[in-house]
This record gives structure tokens, sequence and C-alpha cells, in this order.
């Protein structure tokens, strides 16, 4: 089956960041495809690459980066959402005459037509948070 | 092929940004010729009530937005009657949604559709893509 993703909510502070990425290696380990990864709302903190949680515990951006590597897996953040809370790449540090990004590599930022369509090309659309 | 969209929106419009982000999927969405459904239910449902004044939390007051969807092609509007009732309020209290009905002489129609929790079960249950915010 074909399964589009969209996460609602950032990482640590809800249960939901952890839930789509065990979502994904799950669907992953029994053959399903993942179209897509839309992170939307507070969802977009997950693609900062700045985050660092202590040592003992996950780093959840790292998971993502790893799996988007070894699956090839489209990790999409929503450009509104991200500007709204100043998660933003390099291209766009330049367009916004901003100091500094904070884009993981292995993340991709485009708009809102990418979970629409993420929803059109899918089997089945995953809600996690909010 | 066009398939069935529903955008579940559960929260008050202010408290978080939800309901906000919420309408900009729908107002982006309505680009892509999908059929579209919206439902309001829990506190979902202040979202649509009229005379909204945001001037003292200092937001910006996106009620208005709601009053367009017609124009977007966005008319099949769900409301749940529990919802409503459980809160003190009636259709009276939402602002009156329309649509300009293009196949009827631009006849202009009700976008809501009050419906029970039962109904809009069955209506969930048509739906292929459900967005929940």
């Amino acid at each position: 089956m074909k399964f589009s993703l969209q996460i609602n909510e950032g990482p640590y502070q809800h249960q939901a960041a952890d839930s789509a990425i065990q979502f994904t290696k799950a669907a992953l380990a029994k053959g399903h495809e993942i179209f897509r990864v839309f992170f939307y709302h507070d969802g977009v903190n997950n693609a900062t690459r700045l985050a660092i949680p202590p040592q003992d515990d996950r780093n959840i951006t790292a998971e993502w980066v790893a799996l988007q590597k070894e699956h090839n897996l489209d990790l999409v953040v929503c450009i509104a959402a991200a500007q709204r809370r100043g998660l933003i790449d390099e291209d766009e540090m330049t367009r916004q005459g901003k100091d500094a990004n904070n884009i993981s590599e292995g993340f991709r930022i485009s708009g809102l037509g990418q979970l629409i369509e993420a929803g059109i090309e899918a089997d089945r659309l995953i809600v996690f948070g909010a | 092929m066009a398939k069935k969209f529903m955008y579940i929106n559960r929260k008050a419009p202010y408290g978080t940004v939800y309901a906000l982000e919420s309408l900009e999927v729908v107002l982006i969405g309505a680009a892509f010729d999908q059929d579209v459904s919206l439902a309001f239910i829990g506190d979902g449902v202040y979202q649509l009530t009229k005379g909204q004044n945001t001037k003292a939390i200092g937001q910006k007051n996106f009620s208005p937005v709601y009053m367009a969807l017609g124009d977007y092609d966005v008319n099949k509007i769900y409301v749940e009657k529990e919802s409503l009732e459980e809160r003190g309020l009636s259709l009276e209290d939402l602002q009156h949604l329309v649509w300009e009905d293009e196949d009827n002489d631009y006849e202009e129609k009700d976008s809501i559709r009050l419906v029970s929790r039962a109904e809009l079960t069955d209506v969930l249950d048509e739906q292929e893509v459900i967005l929940s915010f």
C-alpha cells in the first residue's frame, strides 16, 4: 500500500512525532511505500538540524535523516508553517535576508499543494497529532 | 478522478493555530478540483460563530474568510448538532455561509448542513482522505 503521512506536532513535546517515525519504519519493513511525509503546524520543528537532545535520548531529526537516506523518502516541510516558526533553508535565508538557516539535509521546503497531492496520490493519508 | 477530501475542524479558533492553518490548507486545496467537505465538531464549531472580535487578544480575525469559501467551490460544510447544543449554540450564532449554484441561475444556497453525530459518522464513512485539525 502507498502511504502519505502528515505530522502536525513538534519533536519531544508530543508523541506524534515519534509515532510517525515508528509507523514509517513498520510500514517500510512490511514492504509498503511511503509516498511523502508532510510536516505541518509545529511539526515543521522536526526538520531543524540545530536541536541538541540529551545524549541518552533519541534524536528525532537524525532518525528522519537516516530513514530518508536509506529509503529515499520525500520529507516536505510546509513553507508557510515553517516561515512563521523560524524554520528556513539556505535559499529562503538568502531570499528573506536572514543571517542563518536551520533546515536539515534530507528535508525540502515546499507548499501546501504538496500535502493535497500526497492525499491524492496515496492510498491512505495518515495524520499524526493535533 | 477527484477524491473525496474531508477537513475535520475540532479546535476553537484562537487558542491554538490549528484552525487558521486548517483554513490555509482548505484554500490551497481548493485549486486541486477535489470533492471537498468540511466538518466542524467539538470546539471547532466556535470557528464559524459570527461577530468575532479579536482586538483584545491582538490576533488577526480570520473568520471573514469562511464567508469566501463558497467562491472556492467549498460548499459542503457539516456542523455537528450535538456540538452546538453542548455549547449552548444554535445555527443562529453562526455566520450565514452561502454559495452560488452556477447550474441553477447562480441561485444562492446555504453551505452549512446541520447534521447529527450519527449522520456525520455516515458522511465520514464516505470520505477518501480525511485531514483533522
